[in-house]
């Protein structure tokens, strides 16, 4: 029997196989990054929930932006965006009486903070409260901004005392856990700075 | 001398039989970071408000969109919610419909990232947190792009 060559299989259009998977997979593809502001929205309340209990004026900093997207502070000052973030820093750092309690220990000052210790301010970074209100005709992109300037003054407060503390920005703490497996130093020091300057926040119902 | 005979020199030809295996590098390369868009947006494409105290959002696929906007010649904020316009009423459903994808122990850790065009109402986005309040799905994200705040306010 005489031995028959297995022909060989052309290759020569692969190429252009690839090629036009190539580029189906050029155009259906999009490679944006979602990212954003997170936030957590408070749980339901039920009905016959009990009145909360009264907060004392100082410890609570009211932003309010009306459907101009005026921004006013405390019901009194008009600001400019670029300076929410030094006030509302101002107020959580202000450290001028005793905290509530952590972990069962007696409401101690805050004495990580470097602020005025202004009487007529927040007592404590637990017990400051920053609310923001608006109005049903605010722009979006307004809010969005008072609310970056509010959680960058939270962000500028941590960084500084995570800096002090172990030479290191939260934010670069935050990165680095991301990229280590449960680094429990880490974890932990997160955890406290986390604890020292809680980010309280309320997002009131908007005025009709 | 005629063991030396020159040679014809003509240009050799560029070998293009590696040619497949960089076209195919760069095909599994799009294929893998590839993500198919599941929606077609019916509403004005948004243009997302600027910050800086961003995160980045992590998988993905705990991520539900809702996008809100204008729809040409309409009036006031649309909502949509997959691939169709919607109510506001109607972003409870949607979120439940998201619910039955997902293993029972991801539920708590669905998000919900709402697009929104800088010149929203924040009326319209209030009402889409209450009713995501009222079915307790409470991790939102506002989407937002890197950039300085004050452009939002231009």
């Amino acid at each position: 029997m005489a031995k028959r060559d297995v022909p060989e299989i052309n290759a020569g259009s692969m190429a252009d196989i690839a090629f036009l998977l190539l580029i189906f997979f050029l155009v259906t593809t999009t490679m944006d990054v979602d990212t954003g502001i997170s936030r957590k929205l408070p749980e339901k309340q039920p009905e016959d929930m009990p009145e909360p209990p009264k907060l004392k004026e100082k410890n609570v900093f009211i932003v309010t932006v009306n459907r101009n997207n005026d921004i006013l502070v405390e019901g009194e000052t008009f600001m400019t965006i670029d300076k929410i973030r030094e006030e509302a820093l101002k107020f959580i750092d202000n450290g001028g009486g005793l905290g509530n309690p952590i972990d069962g220990a007696e409401p101690a000052e805050c004495d990580w903070c470097e602020g005025a210790k202004d009487p007529l301010s927040s007592d404590h970074p637990n017990k400051a409260i920053i609310s923001l209100e608006s109005d049903r005709g605010t722009s979006y992109g307004t809010y969005i901004a008072v609310q970056n300037e509010l959680v960058g003054a939270y962000t500028d407060l941590r960084n500084r005392l995570a800096e002090k503390e172990y030479g290191m920005s939260y934010t670069q703490m935050l990165k680095d856990q991301k990229n280590s497996q449960n680094n429990e130093t880490l974890n932990e020091r997160i955890k406290l700075i986390k604890g020292k300057y809680p980010q309280i926040i309320s997002e009131a119902e908007p005025t009709k | 001398m005629s063991k030396f005979k020159k040679k014809k020199k003509g240009m050799p030809g560029i070998s293009t039989a590696s040619l497949p295996d960089i076209v195919f590098m760069l095909l599994f390369f799009f294929m893998v970071t590839t993500v198919m868009r599941e929606t077609e947006l019916k509403i004005k494409k948004p243009t997302l408000p600027k910050a800086t105290e961003i995160k980045k959002l992590e998988r993905k696929s705990l991520v539900s969109y809702i996008y809100v906007g204008k729809v040409k010649d309409q009036n006031g904020d649309k909502i949509q919610l997959n691939d169709r316009i919607a109510d506001v009423k109607d972003v409870k459903y949607f979120i439940f419909a998201e619910r039955e994808t997902h293993p029972e122990d991801e539920i708590p850790l669905l998000t919900t990232s709402i697009k929104a065009d800088i010149a929203t109402n924040v009326g319209t986005i209030t009402d889409i947190k209450e009713e995501l309040r009222n079915i307790n799905a409470l991790k939102i994200n506002y989407s937002t792009l890197k950039g300085n705040v004050m452009d939002n306010v231009k």
